[in-house]
C-alpha cells in the first residue's frame, strides 16, 4: 500500500478508534508475507489480478465500502465461523464479514489473559481485537459466535467485555431434535439481527440473498472442479485466498470475479497450461480452517514442488460444496428450515460422530486425482487433532498416503515442516 | 563416477564420497557456527562429480553451491537399506531431530514421523541433561548403564525436563538413577513413535544418538525385533545422499 493511500485511511482508521501504530506495523508486515507466498508465483491464472488488488486494499478500499455502508444506515455484522448463516444477515440488509484470526498478533496481550497453550485461531482474534488493529472487527456492529470448540465458547465471554457478541448454539450432534434444535436458533438469531437492523426479513429478501450466496459458491466450486485437471491450473495457494476472500468481500462483485477466473481456468485446462508442472504430486489438505494470512502450509508444499488441489477445510469445499435450495414458492419459515439444515450439514469435527468427514476427504482425493492426504491441525485444537486419526484410518484405507502436521501461525517450525512435507512429496 | 553426499545437520556435518557405489572416503566433523563455510572446507578436501546435500542445511548447499537435495527422511532409509538389505526400519536420532522411519518391502520409505519443532527426546536433549548432570554425554550413558533401575521422569521438554533433574538432583537422588531414567524416558517415547509408524525389524539405529551404548540397550530391550547399529552410524544420512545421485544417474 503506497504512503498517500495510507494516510488517505489514517483518519478512517483512527475514528473507528483502531491502534494506528500497531496497525501501521501489521500493515507493513502483511505486504511482505503476501509477496513471498504469491507474487512469487510463475504462471498464474492473470485473474488473480484482482486478489493482488484485494489483499492491496485489505484494510482500505473494503473498509471504506463498510463504513460507507454504515453511514446509509446499514449494519455490518462479524463472525468467526461458516456456521453462521450469512443468508440471514444479508437478508436483513446487513453486510456479513469473517474476521482476522490467521496471524500471530498482539500475543503479548493475550497471554497475560488466555492460557498459553490455547489454539492460534483463538489467540490471533482475541489479539486482534485487544490491540485494537482489526477494522473489520472494529467496524461490526454485532460480533457472531458460535459454540463450535470450548476455547471460543469461553473467549467469546471475554471477547463480549470488549464488544457486542452474539453466540449461536451448534448442537454436537445430527440427530432429529439437533436439527429442531439448530432451527430454532437459527430463528433466534433472525430476531436478533431484527432487532439490530431495525428491518424485517422477508421471504422476498431471503430468496434474494440465497440465490446471491448460491451464486458464490457455485462461482468457487467452478475454480475446485477445475483444479482436476493434470496439470493444475491454479495453485492451491490461490485458490485457498478466492475462498479466504469470499469470507468478507462485497458478493457480487467477487462472484463476477471469480467466474471469470474460472472461465480462465476452463481455458487453460482446455489448452493443457497449468500453475504448476504437469505431473508434480498432488495432495488433498484437510482439518483447521486457514484464515488469512495463513498461507503457510501451501507455501511449504508448493515451494516443494507439489501441488495444493484441494482443501477440505472451512476454508475450502466446506464453504462452497453444498448449497441452500432455491424452492419457488417456498414460505419464509421453510426457507429458513433449508438455510438451517444446509448449515447443519457441513462436517465439522465439532460433530460426534463425523465419519461423514472421512468420506468427503477420501471423495475429495479420489475426485482431484491427489497422490497423497495431509492433514493440518492447530496445536492445541484437540478435535482436528484427535479426529486426524479417524481420518488417517480412511486414507489407509483406500491406499492413500497420509501425512499429520500440526503446527500454528509462527515461522518457527518452518524448517522442520519443510523437512517433513518435501520427505512425503519424495515419498509418493 | 565419484558422488559426494553431505549431510549438513544441526551438530554435525558428515560426508561421504561414494566412487562407482563403494565408499572411498568419509568425515564427521563439528557443525559449529557457520555450517556453509565448514560444508565448503569439505568440498575442497576430495573432487566429486556430482554433489547431493541432505539435512538441515541442505538448500543452503543447493543456493551456495548448486547440490542436488533429498529430505534426511529419505536418505536416512536408502543409506540403511544399503547398508542392511532387508531392514524393515530405520530410526535416526540427531542433533535436534528425531526421525522414525517404516520400509516398505522394496527397502523405500512406507511412513514416518519426525517430532515436532522442539527439541524433545533428541541428542540435544540428552547433551542437556548431561550437564545438569555434571557428566560429560558417553560418562551419562556409561553412568546409566551401572544403574538397576532408573527414576521416573515425566518432561520430555528439554526445559522442564531440566528443571526436574536439577530438583532430583537436590534431593539427593542417585545421578546414575537418574540418567538411566532420563535414557529410559527417550527410549520408551521412541519405541513408541516406532510403533505409531508400524515399524518392523530389523531396526537401523542411526544418527548420533546410535553412539551412546545406553540407548541402543534400551530400544533393544523396548522394540519388537532386531536392531542393528552401523559401524560409522553418523554418516548413514550422508551415505543415502551420495546413493540417492547414483540411482538418479543410473
Amino acid at each position: 500500500m503506497s504512503e498517500n493511500v495510507a494516510t488517505d485511511y489514517g483518519r478512517m482508521w483512527a475514528e473507528l478508534g483502531m491502534n494506528l501504530p500497531a496497525h501501521c506495523a501489521l500493515m507493513n508486515a502483511i505486504p511482505t508475507m503476501y509477496e513471498n507466498a504469491y507474487l512469487t508465483q510463475s504462471d498464474r491464472p492473470a485473474g488473480m489480478a484482482y486478489f493482488d488488488f484485494v489483499m492491496s486494499e485489505i484494510h482500505g478500499l473494503r473498509i471504506k465500502e463498510l463504513v460507507d455502508h454504515k453511514t446509509a444506515g446499514g449494519k455490518v455484522v462479524g463472525t468467526f465461523c461458516l456456521y453462521v448463516p450469512e443468508e440471514i444477515i444479508r437478508a436483513h440488509g446487513a453486510v456479513g464479514v469473517g474476521l482476522c484470526a490467521g496471524a500471530e498478533w498482539g500475543y503479548n496481550e493475550v497471554e497475560k489473559v488466555l492460557p498459553r497453550n490455547t489454539c492460534a485461531l483463538i489467540k490471533s482474534f482475541m489479539g486482534f481485537k485487544m490491540d485494537r488493529v482489526c477494522p473489520y472487527v472494529e467496524s461490526a456492529d454485532l460480533l457472531v459466535g458460535e459454540t463450535t470448540c470450548d476455547g471460543k465458547k469461553k473467549a467469546y465471554e471475554l471477547l463480549g467485555e470488549m464488544a457486542d457478541v452474539y453466540v449461536m448454539e451448534l448442537p454436537q450432534m445430527k440427530r432429529d431434535r439437533d436439527r429442531e434444535f439448530w432451527r430454532a436458533e437459527v430463528r433466534e438469531f433472525v430476531m436478533r439481527l431484527e432487532e439490530l437492523t431495525g428491518k424485517t426479513m422477508t421471504a422476498e429478501s431471503l430468496t434474494a440473498a440465497i440465490a446471491e450466496v448460491n451464486g458464490k459458491r457455485r462461482a468457487l466450486q467452478r475454480i475446485a472442479a477445475a483444479r482436476a485437471a493434470d496439470p493444475a491450473p491454479i495453485s492451491g495457494k490461490d485458490a485457498l485466498l478466492a475462498t479466504q476472500v469470499a469470507f468478507y468481500d462485497d458478493v457480487p462483485r467477487f462472484t463476477a470475479m471469480v467466474n471469470t477466473i474460472a472461465d480462465e481456468l476452463d481455458a487453460r485446462v482446455a489448452a493443457g497450461e497449468g500453475a504448476a508442472a504437469k505431473g508434480a504430486k498432488r495432495v488433498v489438505l484437510t482439518g483447521s480452517p486457514m484464515a488469512i494470512p495463513n498461507w503457510k502450509t501451501h507455501d511449504i508444499i508448493e515451494k516443494a514442488g507439489g501441488v495444493v488441489v484441494g482443501e477440505e477445510m472451512c476454508t475450502g469445499s466446506r464453504y462452497y460444496d453444498t448449497l441452500v435450495p432455491e424452492t419457488p414458492g417456498a414460505s419464509l419459515d421453510e426457507m429458513i428450515d433449508e438455510v438451517a439444515d444446509k448449515y447443519l450439514g457441513i462436517n465439522c469435527a465439532c460433530f460426534t460422530p463425523n465419519d461423514a468427514r472421512c468420506s468427503d476427504v477420501v471423495q475429495m482425493a479420489s475426485d482431484l486425482g491427489a497422490d497423497g492426504i495431509v492433514h493440518y491441525s492447530l496445536q492445541f485444537c484437540g478435535p482436528y487433532q484427535i479426529e486426524a486419526v479417524q481420518v488417517e484410518r480412511a486414507a489407509r484405507d483406500v491406499g492413500v498416503p497420509f501425512l499429520k502436521i500440526d503446527t500454528d501461525y509462527s515461522a518457527e517450525d518452518v524448517g522442520q515442516l519443510s523437512t517433513r512435507i518435501e520427505a512425503f512429496l519424495e515419498m509418493l | 563416477m565419484l558422488v559426494l553426499g553431505l549431510d549438513i545437520g544441526s551438530r554435525t556435518v558428515d560426508a561421504v564420497w561414494l566412487e562407482d557405489g563403494r565408499v572411498a572416503d568419509h568425515v564427521v566433523t563439528d557443525t559449529g557456527f557457520d555450517p556453509r563455510a565448514v560444508a565448503e572446507a569439505l568440498l575442497t578436501r576430495a573432487r566429486f562429480d556430482r554433489l547431493v546435500a541432505t539435512g538441515y542445511g541442505r538448500h543452503v548447499a543447493r543456493d551456495a553451491f548448486g547440490a542436488e537435495v533429498v529430505t534426511e527422511i529419505t536418505a536416512y532409509a536408502r543409506g540403511a537399506a544399503h547398508l542392511f538389505p532387508g531392514a524393515g526400519s530405520v530410526l535416526d536420532i540427531g542433533g535436534q531431530d528425531t526421525k522414525v522411519i517404516s520400509l516398505g518391502e522394496d527397502g523405500k520409505v512406507a511412513d514416518f514421523e519426525m517430532n515436532d519443532k522442539c527439541a524433545a527426546g533428541t541428542g540435544r536433549f540428552l547433551e542437556v541433561m548431561a550437564r545438569a548432570l555434571g557428566f560429560g554425554l558417553d560418562q551419562m550413558a556409561t553412568e546409566a548403564l551401572t544403574a538397576r533401575s532408573g527414576v521416573g521422569i515425566s518432561s520430555m521438554c528439554t526445559v522442564f525436563a531440566e528443571s526436574e533433574v536439577t530438583g532430583l538432583v537436590h534431593r539427593g537422588e542417585d545421578r546414575a538413577r537418574i540418567a538411566r531414567g532420563l535414557h529410559e524416558s527417550v527410549a520408551g517415547r521412541t519405541c513408541t513413535a516406532l510403533g505409531r509408524v508400524r515399524a518392523r525389524g530389523p531396526l537401523v539405529f542411526a544418527g548420533g544418538v546410535a553412539n551412546n551404548a545406553a540407548m541402543v540397550e534400551l530400544v533393544r530391550a523396548g522394540f519388537d525385533g532386531d536392531v542393528l547399529v552401523p559401524e560409522n552410524a553418523q554418516t548413514v544420512g550422508a551415505l543415502g545422499a551420495a546413493l540417492s545421485a547414483s540411482a538418479a544417474n543410473g
